[in-house]
């Protein structure tokens, strides 16, 4: 039984990590092709990718609508939870329902419908456009995370700043938002996260200037190559690298 | 510094249910008074209402004179020590107690200064640096009240404040707190279930049950003469007898009909109301006094207690005189 | 003004942009589209209207009613496998695993969710398709004399979505398991219940709103997916998603992709109130 559970903890493993694995050595093929066999090692294709003018301006672009629309979001969701949090109003529930909604609504209908709203009312796509659909999807989601992390502790220390003579803002900037630094965190990095790896909206919603994903499709098209393996190995890299400080500094102090 | 408070006709209504029911209380400047009562007596709502956090449904609340009706907290003259404490985690001792100041402007240098003086006035001298999670509950407790006390209220608010410390650190607490009170002069309003703390540090008690006051005065009255029921069997052990025609059940007695209410310590070999020869059923040792259950010769099936001195050997089945040196009589 | 009333006022105002957003960037656009999927198309020109034709279409091409079916089929097989091979791993993290470890061997097991999602689908493409990992392993060992037709195939859209979806529900599985107080299996086990029992009676209930919880999103997220089917899948058999994409790109049929996206709207809806009553998605 105990052997088992290891064996199927190690295969577990092998299945995620292949792909992974795959992608991240065949970056190195000294080859055309990114499949077996391998033939040696070079960091042409790394070089090809970094010196390619469209594809780091797409990483920026993406970087750029990230950071944007994960800050709007987070504003949006943290001000939203600590009203509902904190007041009792008619509908209450009601409201928490319509704010998460979005969570639930697939990310191709949603970008279907707000290309339909460009369109009617004759606003030109850009990365702005893709970015007002990048706060819907995670206005929820940090809405969601935030409002599940007040608790009576921080609705106590609220309530006693106010006894003391705090006005709103005040309370919000000096006791919420500094008691809730990690919470808040993790939903920024998660917003930029989703946000940065998003396809269907972004291909939809931009023209001219794209993000990383759009891209990285378009290169897709001219099918298999070592280049899109760098690109991927790279982008993994960033993520990577965003998770475990996530972890290191949020996670780790928190507790 | 100090204000009186005077609550008029306060009633509050959750819903179908009345947690206060008509209540009129008035509080002189600097007086220390206790809200006492068990869980769900309407005495937090009370402090929640003078405090600002809940409206009443009918009736006002004036401090100093002045209605605070529509008053939100931060402009109230009020300042409150929560059960929780409520600190700030992520400020040091000293910004969570300069807070208050610096909501109202005060200069960074003065409300440092004023912070750390009143930090020493609760006995954390040289700590404002420290953070609340470093703090034992008897400290964190202090930097609560030091904090609620350095914007200078004119009323403060204690919510249980020694509830979730451990009984002998809660003794200690209440003789500090009656010592700051006396020192400060605020009017302090006091929320507690425990007697002994009521007894402790009050200037008045203020008994409450069901969303009414049913009694209040002095410490040594509410427990001597209470005027109901419910606070003789709240403010500590008592015994009771009823009487009939003048008659107990273990004889004929001087009082008026009712319940007869004895305290187990007022019940002595001396007392001066007779009750006769009893049987000692059992004992035990306290420390401070030997409690016993005894019953009197001429009513077997009553069961007394009665609070002897420490230095009596009662063994079961041991015939005591008993009389009582104190006693009121009370209606249902 | 009364102080509730203030406070309300003060709530109302600190609402208002997020419920304003949602308003006009989801609900106006939302409501925009069911509109739009009742016009029909007049050359490549859209005419408004109230016409049913769409949705007749789409209950009567057989093109269309496959679409919605390969959707289905797909998620439900990948939903249920993902849910199979999911649990296992985080019973496995949660209990069995050192819990200095726990933590460290989550984020492994999940590392490759960070990946971008295009390149992730791509990725599997290296390992499934006609020269792929796969098919030269298997070459190169003599099992097989021809290389295996995966790539192209259902079979690896679900195997691209099984991947990513095991990752999400070992997270959430996970979250619930550890929230377990480990008293209730010894209550369970105190009482004369065995590892299975206890597993069976007490376990995996208390953790049954997770799994739900878990199995919506993986609905949710797998039947509204264009990339994976795209990718692995290829054009052999079309999903619903990839539909409403031909619609939007060779013919500007906006009409006809609104009403698909509808129908859409209309499983997840009804996958949604088959399921609420177990869901806690504000826990998520």
């Amino acid at each position: 039984m105990r052997h088992l559970a290891w064996a199927y903890l190690a295969a577990a493993y092998v299945f995620v990590f292949l792909p992974v694995v795959v992608l991240v050595v065949f970056s190195f093929q000294d080859g055309r092709l990114p499949v077996p066999p391998f033939r040696g090692v070079t960091l042409d294709w790394y070089a090809k990718v970094l010196a390619d003018g469209k594809l780091m301006a797409a990483l920026w672009n993406s970087l750029v609508v990230a950071v944007v629309s994960s800050t709007v979001a987070l504003i949006l969701g943290f001000l939203a939870a600590h009203a509902l949090a904190r007041v009792r109003l008619p509908g209450s529930a009601l409201m928490r329902g319509v704010l998460i909604a979005p969570l639930t609504v697939s990310y191709l209908i949603i970008a279907l419908g707000l290309l339909n709203l460009y369109t009617q009312t004759g606003i030109r796509l850009s990365l702005w456009t893709a970015g007002i659909g990048h706060v819907v999807i995670n206005l929820p989601l940090c809405f969601a995370i935030t409002y599940a992390a007040m608790g009576d502790h921080q609705k106590a220390a609220e309530r006693a700043a106010r006894d003391l003579g705090a006005p709103e803002w005040k309370v919000l900037l000096l006791i919420s938002a500094p008691m809730l630094s990690a919470p808040l965190a993790a939903a920024f990095f998660l917003s930029v996260t989703f946000s940065w790896d998003e396809f269907i909206i972004a291909f939809l919603l931009t023209r001219f200037d794209v993000t990383l994903p759009v891209e990285i499709w378009s290169m897709l098209r001219s099918g298999l190559s070592p280049a899109t393996n760098a690109v991927g190995s790279l982008v993994f890299l960033v993520s990577v690298t965003l998770v475990i400080l996530l972890e290191l500094l949020v996670f780790r102090r928190a507790k | 510094m100090t204000a009186s408070v005077s609550i008029q006709s306060v009633s509050q209504r959750y819903g179908a249910a009345l947690a206060l029911h008509d209540v009129s209380l008035e509080i002189a400047a600097g007086e220390f008074v206790v809200l006492l009562g068990p869980s769900g007596c309407g005495k937090t709502t009370l402090l929640n209402i003078i405090g600002g956090f809940a409206e009443p449904t009918s009736g006002r609340v004036l401090i100093g004179g002045r209605d605070m009706t529509g008053v939100a907290p931060k402009d109230r003259p009020t300042t409150t020590v929560f059960q929780d404490y409520a600190l700030f985690p992520h400020m040091s001792l000293r910004d969570n107690v300069a807070f208050g100041l610096r909501m109202r402007g005060v200069p960074r240098a003065d409300r440092a200064r004023k912070a750390d003086a009143m930090l020493a006035l609760v006995g954390l001298e040289g700590r404002g640096d420290r953070r609340p999670h470093e703090l034992s509950g008897g400290q964190r407790q202090r930097v609560a009240l030091a904090r609620a006390l350095a914007v200078e209220p004119d009323v403060l608010l204690l919510d249980e404040p020694l509830g979730a410390l451990d009984l002998k650190l809660r003794r200690q607490m209440q003789d500090e707190l009656k010592a700051i009170q006396r020192r400060v002069g605020t009017t302090f309003v006091h929320v507690t279930h425990d007697q002994e703390e009521a007894m402790a540090i009050a200037d008045r008690i203020v008994v409450m049950n069901g969303g009414r006051i049913e009694d209040h005065g002095p410490p040594r009255e509410v427990y001597l003469h209470p005027k109901t029921l419910f606070t003789a069997g709240f403010m500590g052990e008592i015994n009771r007898i009823p009487v009939r025609n003048g008659r107990a059940p273990f004889g004929p007695v001087p009082v008026a009909d009712g319940i007869l209410c004895i305290r187990p310590e007022a019940m002595t070999p001396t007392g001066s109301l007779h009750i006769g020869p009893c049987t000692v059923r059992d004992a035990a040792f306290f420390g401070t006094h030997v409690r016993a259950h005894v019953s009197p010769l001429a009513a077997p099936d009553l069961r007394l207690v009665v609070h002897l001195p420490q230095s009596q050997i009662v063994e079961e089945g041991r015939v005591l005189d008993l009389g009582a040196d104190s006693h009121v009589v009370l209606t249902e | 003004m009364s102080l509730a009333a203030r406070d309300r006022r003060l709530a109302w105002g600190l609402l208002a942009p997020a419920l304003l957003w949602t308003a006009a960037f989801f609900i106006l656009p939302f409501l925009g589209m069911v509109a739009l999927s009742f016009a029909h198309m007049e050359g490549r020109q859209i005419v408004h209207g109230f016409d049913a034709g769409n949705y007749v279409r789409i209950f009567t091409d057989w093109t269309m009613l496959k679409a919605l079916i390969n959707s289905l089929e797909i998620t439900a097989v990948v939903t249920v496998i993902s849910i199979v091979l999911a649990y296992p791993l985080a019973a496995i993290i949660a209990f069995r695993v050192p819990v200095r470890w726990q933590r460290l061997a989550l984020l492994l097991a999940v590392l490759p969710f960070w990946t971008s999602y295009v390149v992730r689908s791509y990725s599997w493409l290296l390992v499934l398709g006609q020269n792929g990992v796969v098919n030269q392993t298997l070459l190169g060992l003599g099992l097989i004399a021809e290389p295996l037709q995966i790539a192209s195939t259902r079979a690896a859209t679900v195997i691209g979505f099984v991947h990513f979806f095991v990752m999400l529900l070992t997270l959430t599985i996970y979250a619930n398991l550890i929230q377990l107080s480990p008293n209730y299996a010894r209550a369970a086990q105190d009482l004369g219940a065995g590892r299975w029992q206890t597993f069976a009676h007490v376990i995996l209930p208390l953790t049954l709103p997770g799994v739900v919880t878990g199995a919506f999103l993986t609905f949710v997220l797998c039947i509204g997916d264009y990339i994976t089917p795209q990718i692995l899948g290829g054009n052999a058999e079309l999903t619903l998603p990839q539909l409403i994409m031909l619609q939007l790109g060779r013919s500007g049929n906006f009409p006809l992709a609104s009403a698909l996206s509808v129908i859409l709207m209309a499983v997840v809806t009804l996958a949604y109130v088959t399921s609420s009553r177990w869901l806690r998605l504000d826990r998520v």
